[in-house]
């Protein structure tokens, strides 16, 4: 507990607080590149870019051993992962635009290639003789053991870079993800907005490869968005609350990771964000599942009881089972169907509210009606009280409702 | 259904809303909504059998949703449905439908005598062979949209307006009493429309039932005996001649109905 | 193509072939739904399936391992079910969060269990041991009819030959049910087809797929083999049965040349080791798609202009 108060406080080592800075950052980068890919319904595509990268990896790997390098410089592995997720990345673009496959197929055809060519490099470079110590498993499941000083380095400044590269374009993103039809009607330039995009979704994807490892960076691109959405339905608001959401998830992971030796960064992190999206599907206020499925119920009373009430009205039996037990419980019929007194009452102040309708559908033949009459929406959320007034002095002598 | 009987019994009601038996399609108290917005909100229909019906309103009115809770493809909120007086599940074989051209992958790989011979699953099941009978069925029912030369053909291939043909082909070939449409003069040529609508009244006069959610109302008294007028709640049921009104569609349509329509309207339906 | 062809090459290139048939197969129905990307879903909960298999009977026998993967996989199912459902979810989102998640938690598991001195071999389960599946009691072709050399064939070789054989059996007699609900969802539920139960049975069988063929080609390769046979496959024909046809061609074209260019490829270059076969067969699988998104005869997507 100490050790993790110690990370959490950034006190446990140069090293360790570089890495939990790095993973902030990047936890945040990777949320809002990600939910830009959510919210274009492309979450998927980032799962080709990660796999995509392990081929570059090991062409890299194998260039700076032919020109006589040991092989192991980050930056260099780096680089040469961006270049084959980038080359992915056009090759999903190329097949689902250029033949009849679809988006999905084509994400899913990159990336098992991808993944399956490098390992095949892989196979190759364990028969080398520096092979064998390159470290590049790390690649697939993130950095276990404790970094080197110049990893957590790069992983610091590239995932400040990330950052500072979405702010700069946080108005176009804003503006393309909300709508890229307005967007281009606007004079915005969509498709560099995309490819501006994807290059982020790329960075944070090789920044996060050493940290994370090329499965489970897609956690970090997809998880943090889809937890925003279940608190907001506004656009700049899931961009950045996915980031905080993935900020927080990134930081707190690499700190526990720090305080104990069993705890792998990748996964902790994951994990955890993986964790506050349970607790929003479930408890979120509005789109939760709890707050969802109270509402749905609360919806199918209360249009069962209105039903029922409309079918007092028009004398008519009530077949619905459901809602013959609803109207009982609240001692609008008795158990017999008939009608009680308080349910005669209600029915009556329906009969009068359809009656308003009518007369309200004959005056105002207007937009300000257009998809309010639907039986549900009480007559006051639409109308003035005078307005009402006015419809009931319309009224002719009680009449039946109905067709 | 005690509960319905005894209620029925007791107050002595037995007409009204109750379920016409000779009825191909009647709705009771029919809800739908997607999220907490009705998109039909407890609509009672009755549409007559021998006849051709069209379903109509505005856009978002819930009219293709009318058509879908009808055949049990999305939930309903509550309400009943009876087709020719029988639960939906017991009548299936007597239902033919023809969903929306745009709802399919037209690019799907198969052949337009393919698509028509899916019409007759409920009788070929896993195994039934496809017998000359059953193909020289499926090849009458495109002789009759005019696509019998087409029957080998990838249906990717096909015009909106022959991708339409196929499709009620293929609920000919259902060999159904009620033929249920969604939208099907929705982007066809002239001529397809022209085939269609023959067709339908061929339909008709053999004592079929047609129902078809329907978008042009300057065809409505052409085509249809029976309109039901919906926007989201049900707004007039009837004859063409005695509801198909101008007042009744101001009702049905609000603001969405510019006063020119409806003065045309007027002059065609009189 | 002698005694040392049956005893170290044989089993392999039919376990690959099998493995490869049993995934295209659900594959071609996967891709016409636009949903390719369950059997990469599924795929990646294997490790945390068979992980968690290990914790908890102690043993890394085959069956436990096969068990858990099935149960995992049918975990996350119905995880991405849910959460699409209840969450209102895109499903590719959906599969997202559950893949990694679970993916996440199998290797948390597994470096805690690290210590307990048995070693569970992340690497095969991710890229399999193609090659290890060996016949050493074969003596030569004669084997083939010889009970004591057939009993001692790697168990992998009968399992997979059952679920090829099962998957070929169920994707002919569901064959109309399939083709049907995949082409017009609505018309199909409308004749009283239960669609969603044919949907979940086709993910069920594509996982049966997945894990079967995970300890011998690994779990990220078996995506390859679900979708690239088929893609390629929907490149050259517009026949929905010719479509599986092909995908059955190529997947077995990719496993044979796979297997035989990750064996023999390097010793024909100068070199002494030879490469990972699962690797190969997916980069070979990747090859004939690229071969056909240039040059199939049906690659374009009909009724919309190319480019378009």
């Amino acid at each position: 507990m100490e050790a993790f108060l110690d990370a959490l406080t950034l006190q446990a080592g140069y090293n360790a607080a570089l890495v939990a800075i790095g993973a902030a950052l990047l936890g945040f980068a990777a949320g809002t590149a990600g939910s830009f890919l959510f919210l274009r319904k492309r979450a998927l595509v980032s799962d080709a870019v990660a796999h995509a990268t392990l081929p570059g990896v090991g062409i890299a790997f194998l260039i700076m051993v032919a020109l006589g390098g040991e092989g192991r410089s980050l930056i260099g592995l780096l680089l040469g992962s961006a270049l084959s997720a980038w080359i992915g990345l056009l090759l999903v673009e190329w097949i689902a635009h250029r033949t009849r496959l679809a988006e999905d197929a084509a994400i899913g055809a990159v990336l098992s290639v991808f993944f399956g060519f490098g390992v095949v490099l892989l196979t190759v470079i364990q028969t080398l003789d520096r092979g064998r110590q390159a470290g590049l498993e790390d690649f697939l499941l993130g950095s276990t053991a404790g970094m080197l000083l110049q990893d957590a380095q790069i992983i610091a400044i590239g995932g400040a870079l990330v950052v500072a590269a979405i702010w700069v374009l946080r108005r176009p993103m804003t503006l393309v993800s909300f709508d890229a039809g307005y967007a281009a009607a606007m004079g915005v330039d969509t498709r560099r907005v995309d490819l501006a995009m994807m290059g982020l979704v790329m960075a944070v994807t090789v920044i996060g490869l050493k940290l994370v490892g090329l499965i489970l960076i897609v956690a970090l691109l997809i998880i943090p968005a889809v937890t925003a959405r279940f608190w907001t339905n506004r656009v700049e608001r899931v961009l950045w609350a996915a980031g905080a959401i993935g900020g927080v998830s990134g930081y707190v992971g690499a700190a526990l990771s720090a305080s104990a030796p069993d705890l792998p960064t990748g996964p902790i992190i994951v994990l955890i964000a993986a964790a506050l999206f349970a607790l929003s599907l479930l408890l979120a206020p509005a789109r939760g599942v709890l707050a969802a499925s109270l509402a749905h119920r609360r919806f199918q009373r209360r249009v069962h009881r209105r039903q029922g009430l409309l079918a007092l009205v028009r004398g008519e039996p009530i077949h619905d089972p459901l809602t013959l037990r609803i109207l009982r419980a609240e001692g609008l019929i008795r158990a017999d169907g008939v009608a009680t007194d308080k349910g005669r009452a209600h029915a009556a102040k329906i009969a009068r509210d359809e009656r308003r309708w009518d007369i309200a559908r004959r005056v105002h033949q207007d937009t300000s009606l257009t998809g309010r009459y639907d039986g549900l929406t009480p007559i006051e959320d639409v109308f003035t009280a005078d307005q009402i007034a006015d419809f009931d002095a319309r009224l002719g002598p009680p009449q039946p409702v109905g067709f | 259904m005690p509960e319905v009987l005894t209620l029925a019994a007791r107050d002595g009601q037995a007409t009204g809303p109750e379920a016409d038996p000779s009825s191909p399609l009647a709705l009771r108290g029919l809800t739908v909504s997607y999220g907490e917005k009705p998109a039909l909100f407890s609509v009672d229909a009755t549409f007559p059998a021998g006849a051709m019906s069209a379903i109509i309103g505005p856009n978002g009115a819930g009219k293709s949703t009318l058509l879908k809770a009808s055949l049990g493809l999305i939930p309903r909120v509550s309400g009943q449905v009876t087709v020719f007086g029988q639960p939906l599940a017991a009548a299936r074989d007597r239902i033919a439908y023809v969903p929306q051209r745009a709802s399919v992958d037209w690019d799907f790989p198969t052949t337009v005598i393919d698509v028509v011979l899916m019409g007759r699953y409920r009788k070929l099941g896993l195994f039934g062979r496809v017998s000359r009978a059953e193909r020289a069925l499926a090849t009458e029912a495109l002789a009759r949209v005019g696509m019998d030369a087409f029957a080998g053909r990838q249906i990717g291939q096909l015009s909106g307006g022959q991708q339409q043909r196929v499709f009620l082909a293929r609920a000919l070939a259902q060999e159904a009493d009620l033929y249920l449409l969604d939208e099907p003069f929705a982007g066809v040529d002239a001529a397809t429309e022209r085939a269609i609508i023959d067709l339908l009244k061929e339909l008709k006069a053999q004592g079929k039932s047609v129902i078809a959610v329907h978008h042009d109302l300057s065809t409505v008294t052409a085509y249809f005996d029976h309109v039901f007028l919906v926007n989201v709640r049900a707004m007039a049921e009837g004859p063409v001649d005695t509801t198909f009104t101008p007042s009744a569609l101001a009702e049905t349509y609000g603001g969405r109905l510019a006063a020119t329509q409806l003065a045309d309207l007027a002059l065609t339906v009189g | 193509m002698g005694v040392e062809f049956v005893q170290f090459s044989l089993t392999p290139i039919l376990i690959g072939v099998l493995a490869a048939v049993a995934c295209a197969l659900p594959g071609n129905f996967l891709i016409l739904r636009r949903q390719a990307l369950i059997g990469d879903a599924i795929s990646h909960v294997v490790l945390p399936g068979i992980v968690v298999a290990f914790l908890i009977t102690g043993t890394v026998a085959a069956i436990p391992m096969l068990l858990g993967a099935g149960a995992a996989a049918l975990v996350a199912v119905v995880l991405i079910e849910a959460i699409r459902r209840l969450g209102g979810i895109e499903p590719g989102a959906a599969m997202g969060v559950v893949f990694t998640a679970l993916f996440a938690g199998g290797v948390l598991l597994l470096e805690q269990s690290d210590t307990s001195g048995v070693h569970l071999d992340v690497e095969h389960a991710l890229m399999g041991n193609l090659e290890t599946l060996i016949w050493l009691r074969a003596e030569g072709w004669s084997s083939l009819i010889d009970p004591v050399a057939l009993a001692g064939l790697p168990p992998e070789l009968p399992r997979m030959g059952f679920v090829a054989g099962s998957i070929a059996v169920l994707t002919w007699v569901f064959w109309r049910p399939l083709k049907l609900s995949t082409f017009d969802e609505g018309f199909a539920q409308a004749i009283g087809l239960p669609v969603s139960a044919i949907g979940l049975g086709l993910v069920v069988t594509a996982a049966v797929a997945a894990v079967a063929a995970f300890d011998a080609v690994g779990s990220i390769i078996v995506i390859a083999m679900f979708i690239c046979p088929p893609a390629a496959a929907r490149l050259m024909t517009d026949s929905l049965s010719a479509q599986v046809w092909w995908s059955v061609f190529f997947a077995i074209l990719s496993a044979i040349a796979g297997y035989v260019l990750a064996g023999y490829g390097p010793i024909w270059l100068g070199f002494s080791n030879s490469v990972s076969a699962a690797g190969m067969i997916a980069t070979i699988s990747g090859a004939i798609l690229g071969l056909a998104c240039l040059f199939g005869p049906r690659r374009a997507r009909v009724g919309v202009s190319a480019g378009a």
